[in-house]
């Protein structure tokens, strides 16, 4: 009897049938299915994508609006001739407007200090005698300008009550066009003609949102395996660099996405933002960004290795840019010229615009394709940044 | 006796945050990049805006209104289209945030007196932008229209004139800069906050801490004070910065602005305990201050108006101890406020403050027995 039995020699036989790729392929099919079902059991990972979403979307839904409808100001009557009530009454007909009528200025003044109310529209005692001969009646719109954006509103909407008024009453006095300007203006809001913030600030606040989850979530688990130092474990298995990082990044990748559906499903059918441009555009140009948000998350992660110092600075240079340096609230445009090139560097500068066509305008791919171009270059140098970072750990 | 142990604790505190180059980075870096940055960015002021033309009038009243504009400081390029196509293509792209167009018939109406009309198209996606810069291009054309017709004698021209109280001119980071100065002390005292009780924590000297003769009140004051002295610290940079490089006038008293902002800083301190007290793990704090944190900022009326909200929110704001510093730093900076004003903005910071540090103390002793 020898020793070797028929069954010795098969076994060695049996991997020999699969080598390179399909192996490479079942290596990474259990690392994805091992980081996925590491996501799905921790609560936080949830929590995260898809509680704090909602919550967020929620915050900036209602919360964030710069729309001034419904502004309490003060409209001083100096006397109650009836031209004087007409115009006050045109104030207490706009819609901006949540008026309170008295007699003297000084009624106001205190509250204007205090904020309570936010500006004073002064008509003159004088207005209508000079409204009925020559000169120039004057009308004093005081406004708050502690809060500058609200005050320019303020004046603008008094303005637009006035020269409203004045245009009604002409024709009413002459019976023609005596009335009109020499040139008048015709506006055309296109895309959102009903001029609500929220319609452009809900798909704005997706991206942060999309940052959140793409940055912070991956920047905070990853470090925590740093710190835990089973990351170290994984480095020592034949799983490569580019595996590994493949790897952690397909179910937060997958988890961003999902997210975002959640936002996009509470936009449309909770805040009635109205979705014009196809599922498809909405999903590229969503994954295009996911890219160097996830990227960012996982340089992070490698450069600090902490939970901590990663969560903070997840927060300096993801959240705060996405919110501030993007274009979500405040204009590029207006920035000074140093800062305005710092933008160029924020993904969701790129993704922002892209979702607001997306919900607003419809799929404009001629901005679209050079977008994700972008987004994709960023991403790709964050990926080799975050990888590099992670091997010379390991040297 | 407890007044040599509190004080130990307390430089212990100070040691083990400074000491730490991890900490002293978050405490330095990120603060002052914020100031710079955030305080030149965050403005909803529009200008250096792009526009196009599209004037398919061959008269001179058009060439007239498209020098204006380009006049304007406002805008940074006037781009001319000779089709509705490429009109239409650099609104969808974003090129340009409006286009004025102008009829073929423009001239000639204004010439035999007829009212004439002028289109401004504007891109919707940024309606609160593109407002304002209807508004800039709605005032150059009246002023045109004023000088082509000149006013008929019968009527008369209304005029509005604006005053603008306490901030004359609407610089925006007259606005912001003090904002800035109540939302970094709200970052500042809700991360060394977390940051502290979290090392205790990872580190297990927190059951040591307990364990000590030091009582849950002693533990909690050693735990307050250094978050306070380094948020008097950030804020007094803020001050400094705010009057001195930022120009922002300082009207009101700077002793009731620092007596105010203790309150504050308790406040928010005794929040970061709060979470602290309340999380398990160190992701768990860091989420919690983070739930905690976006909600305040936005709520708070720093980004936008809280008069803007819905009123079913607007008095969730009443909890946010941001929105009671934020009516305080607008009230001394600008307004010159009067002290009982500063007081009524107080009282509900004192509390806030209260009412979390005696909770967060209570979820302390509970765990230790």
């Amino acid at each position: 009897m020898s020793t070797t039995g028929p069954t010795g020699s098969a076994a060695p036989a049996a991997p020999a049938h699969s080598p390179g790729t399909s192996g490479r392929m079942r290596r990474f099919a259990a690392l994805v299915l091992k980081e996925s079902t590491q996501v799905v059991r921790d609560p936080s990972s949830i929590l995260i994508a898809l509680v704090l979403p909602m919550i967020l979307l929620f915050l900036f839904g209602y919360g964030v609006s710069l729309d001034a409808t419904r502004t309490r100001i003060g409209v001083v009557m100096e006397a109650a001739t009836p031209v004087i009530r007409d115009l006050a009454a045109s104030f207490q007909a706009s819609r901006y407007f949540e008026v309170e009528v008295g007699q003297d200025r000084r009624q106001f003044e205190d509250r204007l200090i205090l904020g309570e109310v936010r500006g004073i529209v002064v008509i003159p005692a004088q207005f209508a005698a000079e409204g009925a001969g020559r000169g120039t009646p004057t009308i004093q719109v005081i406004v708050d300008g502690s809060e500058p954006n609200t005050a320019s509103f303020v004046e603008n909407y008094a303005q637009g009550v006035v020269s409203g008024w004045a245009r009604m009453r002409m024709t009413d006095v002459t019976g023609g066009t005596a009335g009109q300007p020499a040139i008048s203006v015709e506006q055309r809001f296109w895309f959102n003609p009903e001029l609500a913030s929220r319609n452009f600030l809900v798909p704005g606040s997706i991206a942060i949102v999309m940052t959140l989850v793409g940055t912070l979530l991956t920047a905070l688990v990853v470090a925590r395996e740093w710190e835990r130092g089973t990351m170290e474990a994984m480095m020592a298995t034949p799983v490569t660099a580019a595996e590994l990082l493949a790897g952690k990044i397909l179910p937060y990748f997958l988890l961003g996405l999902a997210s975002m559906t959640v936002c996009v499903l509470v936009a449309v059918f909770v805040f009635a933002v109205p979705f014009r441009g196809s599922v498809l555009a909405l999903y590229a140009v969503s994954a295009c960004f996911l890219v160097p948000a996830l990227g960012q998350g996982l340089l992070i992660s490698a450069a600090t290795k902490n939970q901590f110092l990663a969560s903070q600075l997840a927060m300096f240079t993801g959240f705060l840019p996405s919110f501030l340096l993007s274009g979500f609230l405040f204009e590029i445009s207006s920035m000074p010229e140093i800062i305005q090139y710092l933008t160029l560097i924020v993904p969701a500068r790129y993704l922002i615009p892209c979702l607001q066509s997306v919900f607003l305008a419809g799929d404009i791919w001629a901005m679209f394709l050079p977008h994700m171009a972008v987004m994709l270059a960023i991403g790709a140098l964050l990926f080799v940044l975050a990888a590099r970072n992670m091997r010379k750990r390991i040297a | 006796m407890w007044r040599t142990r509190l004080r130990a604790l307390i430089v212990k505190e100070l040691l083990a945050i400074l000491r730490d180059p991890r900490g002293r980075m978050v405490l330095i870096v990120p603060p002052i990049m914020q100031l710079v940055i955030f305080s030149f960015a965050a403005t909803l002021d529009v200008t250096n805006v792009d526009v196009m033309v599209l004037n398919r009038d061959a008269g001179r009243w058009g060439v007239e209104l498209i020098q204006r504009i380009e006049g304007a400081p406002t805008f940074n390029t006037v781009a001319t289209v000779d089709s509705l196509d490429a009109l239409q293509a650099g609104i969808d792209e974003q090129s340009a945030i409006a286009a004025i167009q102008i009829g073929p018939e423009f001239s000639r109406d204004i010439a035999a007196g007829r009212p004439a009309e002028v289109q401004i198209i504007l891109d919707g996606r940024r309606s609160n932008a593109a407002q304002i810069v209807a508004g800039y291009l709605s005032r150059i054309v009246n002023t045109l229209a004023r000088e082509v017709a000149p006013a008929n004698p019968n009527i008369p021209d209304l005029q509005v004139v604006p005053r603008t109280w306490f901030n004359p001119n609407r610089i925006y980071q007259w606005f912001m800069v003090p904002n800035l100065v109540a939302a970094i002390a709200l970052l500042v005292g809700l991360v060394v906050t977390g940051l502290s009780i979290a090392r205790e924590r990872e580190l297990g000297t927190f059951d040591q801490l307990m364990v000590s003769p030091l009582r849950t009140h002693e533990i909690l004051i050693g735990k307050v004070i250094p978050p306070m002295m380094i948020g008097t610290v950030h804020i007094t940079v803020y001050i400094l910065a705010a009057v001195y490089v930022f120009g922002v006038p300082l009207r009101g008293s700077l002793v009731l602005l620092y007596g105010s902002a203790m309150f504050y800083l308790l406040a928010v301190i005794g929040v970061g305990l709060f979470v602290s007290a309340l999380s398990a793990t160190q992701q768990q704090a860091i989420l919690g201050a983070f739930l905690f944190m976006v909600p305040a900022m936005l709520l708070s009326g720093l980004a936008t108006p809280i008069d803007n909200m819905p009123d079913w929110l607007q008095p969730i704001t009443l909890i946010n101890p941001l929105r009671y510093f934020l009516e305080i730093v607008w009230g001394v900076f600008l307004k010159d406020l009067p002290p009982e004003e500063i007081l009524a903005d107080t009282i509900p910071l004192a509390l806030i403050a209260v009412a979390t540090l005696g909770t967060a103390s209570w979820l302390f002793r509970r765990r230790m027995e």
